[in-house]
């Protein structure tokens, strides 16, 4: 490898430039925006998980003082059933909309059915009150294998198994088959001298940030309608919502407000269409949030998997054929992440003959959202927990196991591709020479090691950098941020521009003063956005030399640039004097990076976790963590770190406690905090995080996105410490203490 | 439904404001009173995003009434800075890169605030306990008790 | 010629695993494509991604293929 660059400004850890209004409570997020004469939204959400709506009467709701509004799908002015981006690819409108306000069958404990607008938001609560509604209830399916059966109860008579040889005639609420195979895998496992093979489960999760979905809507019919939401994408939300309403893209505003955390759930819509159809219809502005209870009963959560995995290896260690098969809850509508969980199940390993297969199931549930790396925590959690009980059956560290078998550049992946430079070497490496890998385990402890792989993505970003006249800079970005990424934007545009980062103020402009820019997700912000602001940057630059040029009366390309300052010979410019000169040199500099990013750069993961387990009780104690990534360049070191550590800590979250408790009527019995326990503070120990760089060539300063890969180990690096510390095999999450004393006690 | 009068001391000034019956604390603060710094997570007294202090005692500003503020002094993140001057843990937030999304931030420097005046010197462990009760999705809470042992140690040092 | 490589889903529908092409373009490929292969639409071609010796491209409409370079159709990958 050659001679890592040295940088001025990337690789610091500045001070985030929106850190003095997020520690003193200045900074505006989703409910923090009221308008003059606002009035407030509130849904009434199904109390059934499957049933018919047979008539709704709103006569008593609408004779309420302090009622001004009411809204049902009908009052979407159109719907057809198309697909529009929603950031999370693709959505169909259909299902969006019925979504968001059910048509005539309402699929989930908590699906929305109508909005009021009223003066304050106990009179809109009053009022749901006062709506009634006649019910055909439905027997509900919850879980895979009752939606697959078949006698199941079926949520949509229009839905019929995509990807099979010959398309069904017969409905069912199996969405669509994926499947994916390389080499030929049952002469892999002929070859292998050990084949194991398990089924798991893990539940439905919710992303779990910690602001709830808000929006302040207000309509105007002479085209200056604005949405301020909370999103990771606001020009998704201006697609689908202006879609929804049958508005062209120019006659909406989307404001991204500060976001109080995503992790995939807000790419997509719930409250803004309908805020906007209330501001419509009662002549006001109006404020939506949903309260905790309807974030985890109503948004996105992860799909819960059932899947088997089987894999053969040869005595040396050689692994010989991985398969699977995969079956995602999709939630209430078509479109589970299973693709990418065929896709990234068994990506860390060099092997010649893989097969998966995987189903898209519809179920009782709230329609699944992207979360983190979607998809890719319950395939590779499974695909994990196999590889380490091969290394055990085998006696190889688990480690060494994974470096004989590990994928790296030029390996041929199961979807296509053969993968460029990746460093999933050096994360085992790193791994492997971690202080934590050092420890000596004692009694009724276990470690646990898991690799994991996330593909990243680029796309479209769009960057306008306007430089004032004293020579500072703004940067106007599309990209909301939502951890820490303006740092970054600040870092990589001084870096360009050798110029301080405090004098670059980065922005998230609106969907009208920047052009398109795709959501934050995908880890693809720092990465795409990133090179957007570097061409932006760059464009400044050019400008910079050719008005140089003009003063000195030469040509741009005999004027160098560095540090700030342009030069010729004797002559010397800086940016400040250069800018404070520009009207009479052309104009004021903008500079322009409107890009589609593409060469995003995989980031492997490799996480260890070592566990003390209460035998008596069944708690799980986490000791010791240690989260190892591959950041390509890590351009802000801290907020990389802090990607691993709070990627690691949702994992663990999701491997030990986290899960949706449904009743047999599909009741879900635990939308609070209080039950649907998340990590604290008192949980955990410090994470250990390892960065590790191995640069990205697609990328001019080698960033590879960080943000997702780190869910993706802790399930099967937590789950599989527990499995050791017990001495028995775990198989379904979480392992909080009842189902591990269950474990326990069914082994005694 | 006739609104209720309450006199009462945010952050050392006095203020007056009409509130009905069963408002929330969190509630007059963010939509009477404008003071949108204290957030809202749950509304049920399980994330501590709208963490403030009534007569010293840090308490979820969602599980008290607006009117159970008559009388009592009252202290929000607002309050926490000196005019445009950080408190020393704000500051170490900022240095440790303690926040990611922020939307638990200032329910946690409140938190943290009343830690430091109890326990000047606690242990990691007695920070992560007296912290458990405001949640952080993002961070995974390495950096916020590395930044809380740093603010205090500093605040020590000043004493 | 630059080659073509069909996933699973695709090999059905071209019956090839592998084909070689003449167009230096993506967008002149997608046409020389439709034309060889008649279960195959415009349409589903363009609304996959492609690898294009190993770097994934989402919009390719414009992208050059070289000589010698290995073109895979994937699946659109989102994220989180």
């Amino acid at each position: 490898m050659s001679e890592a660059k040295q940088y001025k400004y990337i690789g610091t850890r500045s001070i985030r430039p929106d850190g003095f209004d997020k520690v003193t409570g200045r900074a505006n997020y989703g409910a923090d925006m009221s308008l003059p004469g606002m009035i407030w939204g509130k849904i009434l959400r199904s109390p059934h998980a499957h049933a018919k709506i047979k008539s709704i009467d709103t006569t008593k709701a609408e004779a309420l003082a302090g009622v001004l509004a009411i809204a049902s799908y009908n009052d979407f002015p159109s719907v057809a059933d198309e697909v529009v981006a929603t950031g999370e690819g693709s959505s169909n409108l259909l299902d969006l909309a019925n979504n968001i306000l059910a048509k005539d069958k309402v699929l989930y404990h908590g699906h929305a059915i109508l909005a009021i607008g009223a003066r304050t938001a106990a009179i809109a609560e009053q009022a749901l009150g006062l709506v009634e509604i006649e019910y055909e209830v439905l027997k509900p399916v919850l879980d895979v294998n009752d939606a697959m059966a078949a006698d199941a109860p079926v949520l949509h008579d229009n839905m019929f198994t995509q990807g099979l040889a010959e398309t069904p005639t017969k409905a069912s609420n199996i969405a669509a088959r994926q499947e994916f195979k390389m080499g030929d895998v049952e002469a892999g496992f002929a070859e292998a001298d050990l084949i194991v093979e398990r089924d798991f489960y893990t539940p439905t999760v919710h992303q779990g940030y910690i602001e709830p979905h808000a929006c302040t809507a207000r309509y105007d019919a002479d085209g200056q309608s604005m949405l301020w939401c909370s999103t990771q994408g606001h020009f998704d939300v201006r697609a689908s919502t202006a879609k929804l309403l049958s508005l062209n893209l120019n006659r909406l505003k989307v404001i991204a407000s500060e976001i109080g955390g995503g992790f995939g759930g807000k790419t997509t819509v719930y409250l803004e269409p309908v805020a906007l159809i209330l501001s419509k219809k009662s002549g006001r502005p109006v404020k939506m949030i949903m309260d905790r209870d309807e974030v985890f009963k109503a948004s996105g959560p992860g799909s819960a998997t059932r899947n088997w995995v089987k894999i053969g290896a040869k005595k040396d260690g050689t692994i010989t054929a991985m398969q699977a098969l995969l079956h995602y809850e999709a939630g209430a509508f078509k479109g589970s992440p299973v693709m990418m969980g065929c896709m990234t199940a068994f990506t860390p390993y060099a092997v010649p003959n893989m097969y998966v297969e995987g189903y898209d199931v519809v179920v009782n549930k709230p329609k699944v959202a992207a979360y983190r790396a979607p998809g890719a925590p319950q395939a590779e959690y499974a695909a994990e927990m196999v590889v380490n009980e091969i290394a055990d059956k085998l006696g190889i560290d688990p480690i060494d196991l994974r470096l004989q078998n590990a994928a790296k550049e030029g390996t041929q992946t199961i979807y296509g591709p053969k993968l460029k430079a990746v460093g999933l070497v050096e994360c085992l490496e790193a791994a492997k020479n971690s202080p934590q890998y050092q420890e000596a385990l004692k009694e009724n402890q276990g470690r646990g090691v898991a690799a994991g792989f996330w593909f990243n993505v680029g796309g479209q970003s769009s960057v306008t950098l306007n430089m004032n006249p004293d020579g500072t800079g703004t940067i106007v970005e599309g990209s909301p941020d939502i951890g820490g990424s303006r740092a970054s934007m600040q870092l990589m545009a001084a870096e360009e521009l050798g110029m301080p980062a405090e004098n670059l103020k980065p922005i998230i402009g609106d969907t009208e003063n920047v052009a398109f820019s795709a959501g934050t997700g995908g880890s693809r912000t720092t990465f795409a956005t990133g090179m957007a602001v570097i061409e932006a940057a760059q464009d400044v630059v050019r400008q910079l030399k050719e008005r140089s040029a003009a003063v000195w009366n030469l040509t741009a390309d005999q004027i160098e640039y560095a540090e700030g300052e342009t030069f010729s010979g004797d002559n010397r410019m800086t940016v400040a004097e250069i800018c404070a000169g520009a009207e009479r040199t052309g104009g004021q500099i903008t500079g322009r990076g409107n890009i589609n990013a593409r060469g995003a750069g995989p980031s492997f993961a490799v996480h260890l976790c070592d566990v003390e387990v209460d035998k008596d009780t069944g708690k799980v104690d986490v000791l010791r963590y240690t989260a190892v990534q591959d950041a390509g360049k890590a351009i802000h070191p801290s907020y990389v770190e802090g990607q691993l550590q709070g990627g690691a800590v949702q994992g663990i979250g999701w491997a030990l406690n986290e899960e949706y408790v449904y009743s047999a009527d599909g009741h879900m019995e635990n939308a609070g905090f209080l039950d649907y326990r998340i990590p604290l503070a008192s949980d955990l120990p410090m994470i250990d995080a390892i960065i590790v760089e191995v640069p990205n060539p697609f990328h001019p300063f080698g960033v590879r996105g960080v943000g997702e890969s780190g869910i993706i180990p802790p399930l099967a690096a937590t789950a599989y410490a527990v499995s050791q510390a017990i001495g028995l095999p775990i198989t379904d999450l979480p392992c909080s203490p009842p189902n591990v004393l269950k474990v326990i006690q069914d082994n005694a | 439904m006739a609104k209720i009068h309450v006199n009462t001391s945010i952050n050392g000034e006095v203020v007056e404001f009409l509130c009905e019956p069963h408002e929330t604390l969190l509630d007059v603060l963010r939509n009477d009173l404008q003071l949108t710094g204290t957030k809202e997570g749950c509304a049920s007294g399980d994330c501590g995003a709208c963490s403030v202090t009534v007569n010293d005692a840090l308490v979820c500003s969602c599980l008290v009434l607006g009117v159970e503020a008559e009388g009592a002094e009252i202290g929000t993140i607002e309050g926490v800075s000196n005019k445009d001057q950080l408190h020393v843990i704000q500051q170490k937030f900022l240095e440790h890169a303690a926040l990611q999304c922020g939307i638990c931030t200032p329910g946690l420097v409140v938190s943290t605030k009343k830690l430091l005046e109890e326990n000047p010197n606690p242990t990691e462990e007695q920070a992560r306990y007296y912290l458990a009760g405001n949640l952080c999705r993002c961070t995974g809470y390495d950096k916020i008790i590395r930044a809380v042992m740093d603010a205090a140690e500093t605040m020590r040092g000043a004493a | 010629m630059a080659t073509v490589i069909f996933s699973g889903e695709l090999e059905k529908l071209t019956g090839d695993i592998r084909t070689e092409i003449s167009s230096t373009v993506y967008r002149d490929m997608v046409t020389e494509l439709v034309a060889r292969y008649p279960a195959l639409s415009r349409q589903l071609l363009e609304e996959m991604a492609v690898a294009i010796d190993g770097v994934i491209i989402v919009d390719p409409l414009l992208e050059e293929l070289l000589e010698d370079s290995e073109v895979h159709f994937l699946h659109f990958v989102a994220g989180g």
